[in-house]
C-alpha cells in the first residue's frame, strides 16, 4: 500500500518518540508547507518565528484584514491617549521574511485530506498548519444584542472598527451621561482588560466629561487584579464615593440576560433594568468560528490541545494557539499567544525536521494602564508539568498592593515599552 | 578580557548547576542552543527582539556584559536589586538558566536606542563622564567588559530610574561607584547628573 509523503509526515509527527531521525525525510526533498490561519498575535509570530528557525519551511498566512489592531492598549485609543493608528500593524515584514500572505478567509479545513478552502476558493495544502483563529462570540446568550447590534453597541474586544465606534461614541456623549460596560462570566480574553478599560474611560471622563459615570454589570464575582484596580479608583476616581467615576456590580444577578436596543436599556439576570448612554456589550466568548466549524473544540467552546507541541487533540496536523486553545492557568492574552507561538513553530519545525520538539518555558505578562503615570502588571512563567498534560504556574504575580507611586509611574513606561516591543517582536 | 571570560564559564555554570540543582519536580530546559532561544522568548516580549528594546523605557540586554547580566538577573532573583516585574520572573528560572540567558544576549549585537537629547547638556555629560566615570565604564560608557553595565546608548529614562535607586540607597552600588556618584553630585548637582544621561543618550549611531 502507497503512503503520501504527507501522511508519512503526519504518522513521523504524531509518533512522539521519533526515535526514526531526520534522514529519510529529508531525502524526500521536497518544500514543507505550512499554513498559518489568523494574522493576529498567535498566527503572525508563529509564521515569523518557522521563517526564521527553518528558511527552508514554506509558510503561507491566510488572514483576511489588510492591517491588525492590537487589543492591548486598545483602551489608551477610548481615552484619547493614543491614536488608532498607534495600534495598527501590517504584514510587510512578514512578506519580506518570504511569507506568502493570502488577503482571504479561511473557510474549511479538511484534516483528513490537509486542505484548507478560502472563502474565494482558493484550495491550499499543507503539511502542518497552525491556527490562530483568536475569539468569537456566543451570540445566543443575550437576547438582542448580535453581530449586526454590535455594530452599534460595539462589545470593542477585537480592536480596529469597534473600537473606532466606541471611542466615537464616549466623545459624542453629554456631561452626566452613564457608560455602560457589561462584563461576562467563563474563559475570555484578556480577563483583567474590562476593569482596565472602565479606568481609561474614567480618565477620560474626569478630564472632560466630569459628571459623568461608569456602570460595571459583572457576571462574575471578583476580577483578576481586583486589589489593585480598587485601589486606584479609590486614589483617582472617588471609587466608594456617591460621586464616584466608577461603579462595580459584580456577581451572577448582575448578568447581562437582554438587550432593548431602541431605548438603551440592559436587563439583569436578577431583572433590574438601566440605561445607558453609551453600551460597551462585552459578551460571553468561545474559540474564532473556524475552529469549531472544524470540529476542533469541546463543549467549553475552546480547542484542547497537546501542550508539548499545540496539536489538536482532535485533529492531527492541525496545531492551535493563542486565545483559542486552553492552556490554562496560561491567561489569553496577546503575550501569551506570542510566547505559545513561539513554541508551537520551534515544534513545528522539529516535527517537520523528524526532531523531538525541545521542552518551551511560557510566559504571559500584562499590563493594566489606569493614566499617564499609573499602571501596574501582571505576569506568569509556566512550565509544562511531568505528566505532560497541563501547565504549572512556576512563578509570576501581581504588583504588590504596596507599590510606590514611583513604581507605579515606571510601570506605565515599562506598560508602553512592552507595547512596543511585544509588537514589534510580533510583526517585526 | 573576553577570553577569559569564556574560559571562566564553564566552570561557574557547573558549579551553579551542582549548588541549584533543579528547582521544583517541574522539568527545566537544558540549555541547548535550541532551548536557550526559546527561554529566551519570554524576555523578548518585554525587551524586544533578540533584545534590543524600541522603548521608551525598557533597557536594550543584547550586547551586555555576561558577566553583569547574570549578577543583575541573580540580583533580582534574590530580591536584592529592586524591581518593578523583574523579581516576579526571575524567579522561574534556575541559576544555569539565567547563565544561559546571560551568554545568549551578551552574544546579541547592541544597537543604540535613537532617543531624544539635548547636545549642550551631552557635551557637558562627556567632560564628567571622562572625570567620573570613565576609568570602569570605558570606552564612553559603551564597553561591555567585565561587570559593568552599558551606559551608552542605553534608554535614558531607564539610566534615570537606576541613577535613583543607586542614589536613594535602594539599589547598592559597589563602594567605587559610590564615591564617584556622591563626587559628582557634590560638585555638580542634579544637572550634573541629568548632562551625564544626556551624553549616554547622545550616544547614537
Amino acid at each position: 500500500m502507497a503512503i503520501s509523503r504527507r501522511k508519512f509526515i503526519t504518522a513521523l509527527g504524531t509518533a512522539s518518540a521519533l526515535s526514526l531521525g531526520g534522514a529519510p525525510l529529508l531525502a524526500l526533498g521536497a518544500s514543507r508547507q505550512v499554513v498559518v490561519i489568523g494574522g493576529g498575535i498567535g498566527g503572525a509570530t508563529a509564521a515569523r518565528q518557522i521563517r526564521m528557525i527553518d528558511p527552508a519551511i514554506a509558510v503561507t498566512l491566510i488572514e483576511p484584514k489588510q492591517h491588525y489592531h492590537t487589543c492591548f492598549m486598545s483602551n489608551e485609543v477610548l481615552s484619547g491617549r493614543r491614536k488608532l493608528a498607534s495600534i495598527r500593524f501590517d504584514y510587510t515584514r512578514l512578506k519580506e521574511l518570504g511569507i506568502k500572505v493570502i488577503h482571504d478567509k479561511a473557510a474549511n479545513i479538511s484534516p483528513d485530506s490537509h486542505k484548507i478552502t478560502t472563502n474565494n476558493g482558493t484550495v491550499l495544502s499543507y503539511d502542518r498548519c497552525i491556527l490562530a483563529p483568536g475569539i468569537d462570540f456566543r451570540w445566543d446568550q443575550i437576547e438582542g444584542f448580535d453581530a449586526k447590534t454590535a455594530q452599534l453597541f460595539p462589545h470593542a474586544w477585537q480592536a480596529g472598527q469597534q473600537t473606532a465606534t466606541l471611542q466615537a461614541q464616549l466623545r459624542e456623549m453629554a456631561d452626566g451621561g452613564t457608560v455602560i460596560i457589561t462584563a461576562p462570566a467563563g474563559s475570555m480574553r484578556a480577563a483583567h482588560a474590562p476593569y482596565e478599560r472602565a479606568s481609561q474611560i474614567a480618565h477620560y471622563l474626569k478630564q472632560h466629561k466630569p459628571r459623568s459615570r461608569v456602570l460595571i454589570f459583572d457576571a462574575k464575582t471578583a476580577f483578576p487584579q481586583q486589589a489593585l484596580f480598587l485601589q486606584a479608583w479609590q486614589r483617582l476616581f472617588g471609587y466608594g464615593a456617591h460621586n464616584s467615576l466608577i461603579e462595580w456590580h459584580g456577581g451572577t444577578a448582575h448578568r447581562l440576560i437582554k438587550l432593548d436596543a431602541t431605548t438603551r436599556t440592559i436587563t439583569t439576570a436578577a431583572g433590574e433594568l438601566h440605561r445607558g448612554d453609551v453600551l460597551n456589550i462585552i459578551s460571553p466568548q468561545r474559540a474564532g468560528h473556524i475552529a469549531a466549524a472544524s470540529g476542533l473544540t469541546d463543549e467549553s467552546g475552546w480547542c484542547p490541545v497537546d501542550l508539548r507541541t499545540f496539536e489538536s487533540t482532535r485533529h492531527k496536523g492541525i496545531h492551535i494557539i493563542g486565545d483559542a486553545c486552553i492552556a490554562s492557568p496560561m491567561q489569553k492574552l496577546g503575550s501569551a499567544a506570542n510566547s505559545q507561538a513561539k513554541a508551537c513553530a520551534n515544534a513545528v519545525a522539529s516535527l517537520l525536521n523528524g526532531r523531538e520538539p525541545a521542552a518551551a518555558v511560557f510566559t504571559d505578562v500584562a499590563y493594566s494602564t489606569i493614566e499617564e503615570a499609573y499602571a501596574f502588571s501582571t505576569v506568569g512563567s509556566y512550565r509544562l508539568a511531568k505528566e505532560g498534560n497541563r501547565f504549572t504556574l512556576v512563578a509570576g504575580g501581581a504588583s504588590p498592593i504596596e507599590a510606590s507611586t514611583e513604581d507605579l509611574k515606571r510601570e506605565a513606561a515599562y506598560a508602553r515599552s512592552w507595547f512596543n516591543n511585544l509588537t514589534k517582536d510580533t510583526f517585526g | 578580557m573576553s577570553t577569559d571570560n569564556q574560559k571562566k564559564w564553564p566552570t561557574a555554570v557547573f558549579a551553579l548547576g551542582l549548588i541549584c540543582g533543579s528547582l521544583s519536580g517541574i522539568g527545566h530546559a537544558t540549555a541547548s542552543p535550541n532551548s536557550t532561544l526559546l527561554l529566551a522568548g519570554g524576555c523578548n516580549i518585554c525587551h524586544g527582539p533578540n533584545g534590543v528594546s524600541s522603548g521608551p523605557a525598557t533597557p536594550t540586554i543584547a550586547g551586555l556584559s555576561g558577566e553583569y547580566l547574570l549578577s543583575t538577573l541573580e540580583g533580582f532573583k534574590s530580591g536584592e536589586i529592586p524591581s518593578t516585574i523583574m523579581g516576579r520572573i526571575t524567579r522561574g528560572y534556575s541559576s544555569d538558566e539565567l547563565q544561559a540567558l546571560a551568554n545568549h544576549y551578551s552574544s546579541r549585537p547592541f544597537s543604540a536606542s535613537q532617543q531624544p537629547y539635548d547636545p549642550r547638556l551631552a557635551r557637558q555629560g562627556a567632560k564628567l563622564h571622562n572625570k567620573y566615570c570613565e576609568k570602569c565604564h570605558t570606552e564612553g560608557g559603551s564597553s561591555a567588559e567585565e561587570g559593568t553595565g552599558r551606559l551608552a546608548g542605553q534608554w535614558r529614562p531607564w539610566l534615570i530610574w537606576a541613577l535613583q535607586d543607586f542614589r536613594s540607597g535602594r539599589r547598592l552600588a559597589g563602594r567605587k561607584m559610590q564615591q564617584q556618584l556622591d563626587k559628582l553630585y557634590i560638585r555638580k548637582g542634579k544637572r550634573g547628573l541629568t548632562a551625564l544621561l544626556h551624553y549616554y543618550a547622545s550616544q547614537q549611531p
